[in-house]
C-alpha cells in the first residue's frame, strides 16, 4: 500500500489525512466527470502533480484546507475542493481547479482523502478500504509520495509562473535543493494571501 | 511613541521570562486560563504544547509547530479587545495581519532577511511564520559588551575593550540587511535591536571565530512587521534609521559610537542611501530640538 497516512500539528486526532501519488494515469478524464457529477464515492482532492512544487507545499495547502474546516470558515463546498483551491494564490476559484484541480489529459496525480466523523458516519472507512478503492478506480502506478517522484513531475516553468517567482530575488545564487526549498515557502506564502 | 517604545524594551528580559513561566502553566487556575485565552488553533492538538514567548500590548507571540513535530513555528495572535465595538475590532485585526503578512511575502519574495509565512488565518487574527533561531541581536550585543540588566539597570563592567572587530561587522550586517529592506520599498516602523534576530549560520555552529566574537555570529534576520509600510519616502527611511540610532543609544550606549557602522553598511547595500542620510540629518536636528523644548 503506498498511501501515506499523515498526522498533522493542530488537527484533531480523529481527522484522518491520507496522500498518494499516481503517474501515467490514463483514466483521468473518467476521474474528473466523476467530480463534476459530484458522485459521492469520488471524494477525493485530484491535483495535477505538475502544478506542485514539493511535499512541504502540498501538505501546507492540506492543512490550510482543515484550519479554514475546523474554523468553519470554509469558502468552498468541501475539505477536498478546499485543498485544491488552497493551492492557488488566487481567490479565483475557477481558475484554481483549472491550475491545481484534473483534466482529461493529466497524467501524475497527487490524491488527498480527509476522513473526519460526522453525525451520520460515526464509523470510518479504514485505510485499506480507502486504498482499495483508489487502486480499482485510479489506473495508474502508485509510487511514494517523496519530494524525488514530485519533482520529476514538476512542470517548472508553469510552477513558477503561477506563483511569479520568475526573476525573484530570493532565489538568486541558491543550490538546486535550496532553490526548491525557498520556492516552496514563496509559495507557502502566496497561498497565505491567496491574493488578500 | 518613541519613549514608550524604549520603556517596551526596558522590560523585555523581565517580561520574557515572566511569560515563559505563564505559559508553562497549562494546568494553572482556570481564571488565568480565562485571562489569557489562546486563538482556538492551539486547542488542537501538537506534539509539543505551544509556548507563550511574549505577551505585548497589541498581540502575543507563541512558538508552537508547523504541519510537523520538527518544524517549529511562530504563531503571532492579535485577541479580541473586549474594548472595542466587535465589528471594528474585527476589521481593524484583519488589517493588520493582513499588512503584516503581505510586507513579509513581500520582502521574502525580494531575498530580504524575514521570517516565511506559513499561514494566515486573518479572521481569527493570527499569521503563523518560521520560527528564526538565535537571540535578539540586543541580547548578543549586550552579552558581547558584557552588560548585564540587573533590577531592570544596565551595569557596565569596566573594561578597556579594544578589539571592537566583531561589533563594526555585526553593525554593518544590521545596515545591510536594513537597505535591502528600504530598497525594496518597505519600512519598518519599528527597528529596534530587539526586532532583529541573531540566527547561527551552519558554519559558526563550528570553531570559526570562536570566544568572545561567537555571540556576534550569525545572520541578522528582521521581525516584527506589525507597524511596517509600504513606502519610498526618504522621510520615512530616514525616521527608520533615526529610531534605530535613538535605540542604540538607549539600550547599548557604549555601541553608539559604531553606529556610523550601521550606515556604512546601509549605504553599501542600497543605492538610495545617500538622500536618505541626508534626510537623517533633519530628523536628527528636528528631534535635539523636541528633546531642548523638553
Ligand atoms: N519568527 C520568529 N522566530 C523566533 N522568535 C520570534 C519570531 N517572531 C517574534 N519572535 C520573538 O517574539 C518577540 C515578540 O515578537 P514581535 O516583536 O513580532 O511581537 P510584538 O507583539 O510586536 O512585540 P512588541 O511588544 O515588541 O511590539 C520577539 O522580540 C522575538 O523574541
Ligand atoms: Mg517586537
Amino acid at each position: 500500500m503506498t498511501l501515506e497516512k499523515l498526522h498533522l500539528e493542530h488537527v484533531p486526532d480523529d481527522y484522518r489525512v491520507y496522500v498518494g501519488l499516481f503517474k501515467g494515469v490514463t483514466n483521468a478524464g473518467h476521474l474528473q466527470s466523476q467530480l463534476v457529477a459530484r458522485n459521492a464515492d469520488y471524494e477525493y482532492a485530484f491535483i495535477d502533480a505538475s502544478s506542485v512544487l514539493s511535499r512541504l507545499q502540498l501538505i501546507g495547502a492540506v492543512y490550510k484546507a482543515l484550519s479554514v474546516l475546523l474554523d468553519g470558515t470554509i469558502k468552498t463546498p468541501n475539505v477536498h475542493s478546499e485543498i485544491v483551491c488552497s493551492l492557488s494564490p488566487s481567490n479565483n476559484i475557477s481558475e484554481a481547479y483549472r491550475r491545481w484541480g484534473i483534466t482529461a489529459t493529466t497524467k501524475d496525480i497527487i490524491i488527498v482523502k480527509v476522513l473526519f466523523p460526522t453525525e451520520t458516519r460515526a464509523e470510518l472507512p479504514s485505510a485499506e478500504d480507502v486504498w482499495q478503492h483508489i487502486t480499482e478506480n485510479v489506473h495508474g502506478a502508485a509510487v511514494p509520495f517523496s519530494d524525488d517522484e514530485l519533482s520529476q513531475c514538476t512542470d517548472w516553468p508553469k510552477v513558477r509562473k503561477y506563483y511569479k517567482l520568475n526573476g525573484a530575488p530570493a532565489l538568486d545564487g541558491k543550490g538546486e535543493e535550496e532553490k526548491i526549498r525557498e520556492m516552496s515557502l514563496l509559495a507557502l506564502g502566496a497561498m497565505a494571501l491567496r491574493g488578500i | 511613541m518613541l519613549r514608550c517604545l524604549l520603556t517596551n524594551l526596558e522590560t523585555y528580559a523581565k517580561r520574557k521570562i515572566s511569560f515563559t513561566m505563564t505559559a508553562a502553566t497549562t494546568s494553572a487556575p482556570s481564571t488565568v486560563e480565562h485571562e489569557f485565552p489562546p486563538p482556538k488553533v492551539l486547542l488542537y492538538p501538537s506534539s509539543t504544547a505551544p509556548q507563550l514567548i511574549t505577551q505585548g500590548a497589541e498581540g502575543r507571540l507563541y512558538k508552537t509547530t508547523y504541519l510537523f513535530p520538527s518544524i517549529p513555528c511562530a504563531l503571532k495572535y492579535r485577541p479580541p479587545k473586549p474594548y472595542r465595538h466587535p465589528t471594528l475590532d474585527a476589521r481593524l485585526t484583519r488589517a493588520r495581519i493582513l499588512a503584516e503578512a503581505r510586507v513579509l511575502v513581500k520582502c521574502r519574495r525580494d531575498g530580504v532577511p524575514v521570517p516565511a509565512v506559513y499561514c494566515v488565518d486573518e479572521g481569527a487574527g493570527w499569521l503563523m511564520m518560521e520560527w528564526v533561531e538565535g537571540v535578539p541581536v540586543r541580547m548578543g550585543i549586550n552579552e558581547w559588551l558584557g552588560e548585564r540588566v540587573r533590577d531592570g539597570e544596565e551595569v557596565e563592567e569596566e573594561e578597556g575593550r579594544e578589539q571592537k572587530g566583531a561589533l563594526v561587522d555585526l553593525m554593518r550586517r544590521i545596515g545591510d540587511a536594513v537597505g535591502r529592506l528600504h530598497k525594496t520599498g518597505v519600512v519598518h516602523g519599528d527597528l529596534t535591536t530587539s526586532n532583529m534576530m541573531l540566527r547561527p549560520t551552519r558554519e559558526s555552529s563550528g570553531e570559526r571565530g570562536g570566544g568572545r566574537d561567537k555571540v556576534l555570529e550569525g545572520d541578522i534576520v528582521l521581525i516584527d512587521f506589525g507597524l511596517a509600510t509600504q513606502s519610498t519616502s526618504e522621510e520615512d527611511r530616514a525616521v527608520d534609521l533615526y529610531v534605530l540610532e535613538r535605540a542604540f543609544g538607549s539600550t547599548h550606549p557604549r555601541a553608539e559610537s559604531l553606529f556610523d557602522e550601521v550606515l556604512n553598511g546601509y549605504r553599501a547595500a542600497f543605492k538610495q542611501a545617500g538622500q536618505v542620510l541626508k534626510k537623517l540629518e533633519d530628523v536628527r536636528m528636528r528631534g535635539r530640538k523636541r528633546s531642548m523644548l523638553g
